[in-house]
């Protein structure tokens, strides 16, 4: 299982484009990615799941990556969130 | 005549028919089915077709509105396709028995509503999209055409509410206005409405009897007037024609550049007091904001503005005009603009007294707290900053004092705040004209604010009516100034703009490029006025 957190910088939060671009890039693997914040948490796939979580600016999630391409998951959902959240 | 408040969208002006267009009475109907998997394959189907028209939507708003406000209908898209969404309807079909048109209503209201339960403003607003994409499923599966016709003439069209795809749908050509009950300015119909530069209220709560009557939609006042009277008709006929007028200007100037005949250049930008001009600042073709006056911001408050207050509206600014120049001015109170916590003495000279950076450099915590807004929000764009009233060199070194020390509690935060950003100060009093070439030394720019320069050069109180006839606009020893002030600037290799009224007479652009000006900070309207002098002179 592969791990991050990260600090969201975008204004208004993990709003409708970017979740639903988030849920695309999380079905192009495997594995099964969850995003937490305070206790709660949605599979990445989910969009409006991810979206009902209300993740704001400043908000500190934590994602979890587990499944035989963990490795290259993690990297890309990385770099997706620091690019566009 | 009967009038109606709302709020506005988009500042235009329309004349025209109402048209109340009714939401196609979709009455889902609960139907008990026998075969489970075979109302799922029904559904499958309906939620391709309706994928594939959402495609189509996408690529014809990507044509009309742009890419961005495009990309609703590719997350409309996404939407459909959420798992947990469609295990929902499939769950009630198999446990239910029930036809899948119910199924997909009954699962978007229940969605809709988890969404509207929300405290955020902009999730909230999500609801109308989850209900949008499951009426167009519901549409698809009971064989009925979402399509209104509105019919041959223009009309204002009237709704409770419009989804975005309902927005996209209509012929454009037919259409003047949109004013609708529901809708939040944060709503994606409002945005189009925007882009789209269609005169659009919200919060009216239109009656589906005001079908076929006439009405004007004001969107600068934000209010819906049915049956206007002749008079008041023939008044908006004229703002109409103006607005025309306007446009068609705007067509032919859009996208050129601000050069003469000979190839000299002049920057163009515009004048702004609130984040409610941006619109227009980008409708008119502006190459930044030349002039952002910071004062709505503690002017419309009952306290000092936090800090994190004015960030989020200098932070939109600069995100809405991405790499352009965003000018900001620091707080120009005092005189004749007050704000009673402020609690400002009473003075026999308010124009020569305590105002703009005297009371920033005297009350430092006020200047500090919107310094630091300012310099947070230089990550977001192309900010600067610019400094009013300044008559002395101390005064500059003070400032900069001031500003060193606050970027550097900035960093020491790890507060990311741009690389380089513009310091100015306006040139508008006599002593700032007249020490311009050592002040050049300190600063990034000038700006001439040339209301205040011509008060002060001319000991003329503008607000006076007995001074209209010593009053002289043009006077030479103002003009003298203007022209002594950019050479100054240019000698110490620094730029030089004009932000006060001057800047927009038309009867001095050519002087102004002739004295070698940078820039001209108009209100948005004059501009493409401007821009037109600027490419028929020499």
């Amino acid at each position: 299982m592969k791990r991050f957190s990260y600090i969201i910088k975008d204004e208004i939060g993990i709003h409708a484009r970017p979740a639903g671009l988030l849920a695309k890039e999380a079905k192009n693997y495997n594995s099964v990615c969850i995003l937490t914040i305070a206790g709660k948490s949605a599979d990445l796939r989910k969009l409006m799941a991810l979206m009902q979580l209300g993740v704001k600016k400043d908000d500190e999630v934590t994602v979890t990556v587990e499944g035989d391409d963990e490795d290259a998951a993690v990297l890309a959902l990385e770099n997706f969130m620091k690019e566009n959240l | 005549m009967e009038r109606y408040q709302g709020k506005s969208i988009y500042n235009s002006i329309a004349f025209g028919r109402l048209h109340y267009f009714a939401k196609a009475e979709n009455v889902v109907k609960r139907r008990r089915i026998e075969d489970a998997e075979a109302e799922i394959v029904r559904y499958e189907a309906a939620k391709g077709k309706a994928i594939e028209e959402l495609q189509v939507l996408y690529e014809k708003a990507v044509k009309e509105v742009g890419e961005v406000n495009a990309q609703i209908f590719e997350v409309h898209q996404m939407m459909l396709e959420d798992e947990d969404y469609n295990n929902a309807i499939y769950h009630l079909v198999r446990t239910q028995m029930v036809n899948a048109e119910y199924a997909v209503a009954s699962t978007g209201d229940s969605f809709a509503q988890l969404f509207s339960d929300m405290e955020d403003e902009y999730m909230k607003a999500r609801s109308i999209d989850i209900k949008d994409i499951s009426e167009r499923v519901a549409g698809i599966l009971s064989g009925h055409t979402a399509k209104e016709n509105i019919g041959e003439e223009p009309v204002i069209l009237l709704a409770q509410d419009l989804a975005p795809s309902e927005t996209v749908q209509l012929d454009k050509s037919r259409l003047l206005a949109f004013v609708t009950r529901q809708g939040s300015s944060n709503s994606h119909t409002a945005i189009l409405a925007r882009t789209m530069q269609l005169p659009a209220l919200i919060g009216i709560e239109v009656r589906p009897e005001w079908h076929g009557r006439m009405a004007v939609v004001d969107g600068f006042r934000g209010e819906l007037i049915l049956d206007p009277g002749e008079e008041l008709l023939a008044e908006y006929r004229c703002r109409m024609a103006e607005q025309k007028e306007k446009r068609e200007l705007l067509k032919q100037l859009k996208g050129k550049e601000n050069v003469t005949g000979s190839g000299r250049k002049i920057n163009l930008y515009a004048n702004i007091g609130s984040l409610q001009d941006l619109a227009s600042v980008l409708e008119n073709d502006a190459g930044g904001i030349g002039l952002f006056r910071s004062e709505f911001l503690y002017l419309e408050a009952d306290d000092y503005p936090t800090e994190e207050e004015q960030f989020r509206v200098y932070m939109q600014a600069a995100r809405t005009m991405a790499d352009k120049q965003v000018i900001i001015r620091t707080l120009d109170i005092g005189a004749d603009k007050q704000a009673p916590y402020f609690e400002l003495e009473p003075e026999d000279n308010p124009a020569l007294g305590y105002r703009a950076i005297r009371i920033c450099l005297t009350r430092q915590e006020v200047f500090k707290t919107q310094l630091r807004a300012l310099f947070r929000a230089s990550a977001y764009g192309n900010v600067a900053v610019m400094y009013p009233m300044i008559t002395s060199l101390e005064e500059v070194r003070r400032i900069k004092d001031i500003s060193k020390a606050v970027k550097e509690e900035l960093r020491r935060e790890g507060i990311p705040i741009g690389d380089r950003i513009e310091e100015g100060i306006m040139i508008e009093t006599p002593a700032a004209a007249l020490i311009s070439d050592l002040l050049a030394q300190e600063v990034d720019f000038f700006s001439i604010g040339t209301n205040d320069l011509t008060q002060y050069t001319l000991a003329i109180d503008r607000m006076n009516p007995l001074l209209d006839e010593f009053y002289q606009p043009h006077h030479e020893a103002v003009l003298r100034q203007i022209k002594m002030v950019a050479e100054n600037a240019h000698k110490a290799g620094i730029w030089c703009g004009i932000c006060g009224e001057l800047a927009a007479d038309r009867t001095l652009t050519k002087t102004f490029l002739e004295y070698g000006i940078d820039e001209l900070s108009v209100s948005a309207g004059d501009m493409l006025a401007i821009r037109k002098i600027i490419r028929e002179l020499d």
